[in-house]
């Protein structure tokens, strides 16, 4: 091994940056959200959901200024961890350093825990927000990258998977993301986000929904016609009517981001993951 | 906006004074209850014994809140989804329980439940838990703590704000609203 180009990292800069992360980023709602739902408070045709949007606003706006979560659902602890490959972790064991993390911010900064430990039996809450669901990547260079998104339940509980055949198309693309928002209806609390991963393998499309659905309001994909759809899904989205709280409106939708992968030539995977218009997430490069 | 102010305990007269739409403020006691408390209060009742709580023209606010910071009553405390609720609803109804507050759609059932037994369902701003735990005076718990968030609290609330989603006529709000509020696209 070539050490002059190894950086080492102690995984306590891990924790530390974890737990940063964890107590900062629930509070703070992420800029892009919040300029499309102000955008959408100008646009919002129902008076309900025009009232519905300022409340939510207000309420991003307290829990900056008095650093309390905008959602009392603190979620799923998610961390996505871009590893350089020229990086040694020395200190500990790095994903118990992650959760170490996790364990210090949630309790410090008044989180929820909402974690139970088996699903079935016996659902006991772990009482520290452990374990964290954890994905790691191994990219070039020597920096570590965390980002950190909470998840809450009621978006995610609203979620869908299918395999369609190739033959169904841009189509079937379409008919799928639509049906899974309009049976979501009221329940992620609209406004919302849509992630839609498209292609990959059956466990691949719904990371992609996921990494679509953490994805900056107000960005688009890089591939025109991607983005092209990302377009056209939310046009369509905002006609269903459910808008801010599904009481009625224009605003269904802040954002539909895509993320898309090459797939078997048998395949057309399609994940459609729901967020809602609190959405928080960030991310630290050590 | 026309606001309609009421208090708890509510009563057959105040409930079927409401309409799906409507803007209320309510006041008085709300007690705390989500997935698992459900689970144990209907255990209790099906077993003919006492509940922690007596529901009587009680509201029970779906809510899981974060907990308080010092020198607050309660952390953020916003609405959860009210469907994992519907399989346990209709009997508290039965047992006096006359309005619940949560966030989405209810099964038929529920919406039948509510006009035989005369209850409303309310939403709250699903993710303005910080806005709504301003409205929090006070919180002490009633039962199950070692479910942490779970636990059933009795919450003190002052002009909490709420919009009717189903009354006593059989009407919904998500319904009506999305009625107005489509557009059709032929396809
Ligand atoms: S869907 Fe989002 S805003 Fe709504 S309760 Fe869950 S985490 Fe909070």
């Amino acid at each position: 091994m070539d050490e002059c180009c190894v950086r080492t990292v102690d995984v306590s800069e891990i924790v530390q940056a974890v737990r940063k992360l964890a107590m900062n980023t629930t509070s703070n709602v992420p800029k892009g959200a919040i300029n499309a739902l102000e955008d959408a408070y100008l646009r919002e045709e129902s008076p309900v959901g025009k009232e519905v949007i300022r409340q939510i606003l207000e309420n991003h706006r307290i829990a900056r200024e008095e650093s309390v979560p905008a959602c009392q659902d603190t979620g799923v602890a998610m961390l996505f961890i871009e590893v350089g490959q020229d990086v040694r972790f020395t200190g500990g064991d790095l994903y118990e350093a992650i959760n170490e993390g996790v364990r210090q911010g949630y309790v410090q900064g008044y989180l929820r825990k909402s974690i139970v430990t088996d699903p079935l039996f016996e659902r006991v809450n772990t009482g520290d927000n452990t374990p964290s669901v954890i994905y790691t990547d191994i990219v070039p260079g020597t920096d570590v990258k965390i980002m950190f998104a909470a998840k809450g339940g009621g978006a995610e509980n609203m979620s869908g998977l299918v395999m369609l055949p190739p033959a169904a198309g841009v189509e079937g693309v379409r008919k799928f993301v639509i049906d899974q928002v309009r049976k979501a209806g009221p329940n992620p609390c609209p406004p919302i986000v849509v992630g839609v991963g498209i292609g990959g393998t059956f466990d691949r499309v719904a990371l992609l929904a996921k990494k679509a659905v953490i994805r900056d309001v107000g960005t688009s994909n890089p591939h025109p016609k991607y983005a092209q759809l990302e377009r056209e899904l939310l046009e369509e989205i905002n006609k269903l009517g459910i808008g801010p709280q599904g009481f009625g409106g224009r605003t269904t939708a802040l954002s539909v981001n895509i993320e898309f992968a090459p797939c078997h030539i048998a395949s057309l995977p399609v994940a459609c993951n729901l967020n809602c218009h609190a959405g928080p997430h960030d991310s630290i490069v050590i | 906006m026309a606001v309609i102010r009421i208090s708890t305990p509510l009563t057959d007269e105040i409930t079927a004074s409401l309409k799906a739409g409507d803007n209320v403020i309510i006041s008085g006691t709300l007690y705390t209850a989500r997935d698992a408390a459900h689970k144990r209060l209907v255990s209790l009742i099906r077993e003919g014994k006492e509940l922690p709580m007596d529901i009587q023209g009680q509201i029970i606010y779906y809510v899981g809140p974060a907990p308080a910071k010092p020198g607050q009553a309660i952390g953020s405390a916003g609405p959860t989804t009210s469907y994992r609720m519907d399989s346990y609803a209709p009997i508290l109804m039965e047992h006096g329980l006359k309005g619940m507050i949560g966030k989405g759609s209810r099964s038929e059932s529920v919406r039948d439940a509510m006009v035989r037994y005369k209850a409303v369902y309310f939403a709250a701003i699903g993710g303005a838990g910080a806005l709504l735990a301003k409205c929090v005076k006070a919180s002490e718990i009633v039962a199950y703590e070692e479910l942490g968030p779970e636990a059933i609290r009795k919450l003190t609330v002052e002009d909490f704000p709420a919009v009717v989603v189903n009354d006593t006529f059989g009407n919904d709000l998500y319904e009506q609203g999305v009625k107005e509020y489509k557009i059709d696209t032929c396809k």
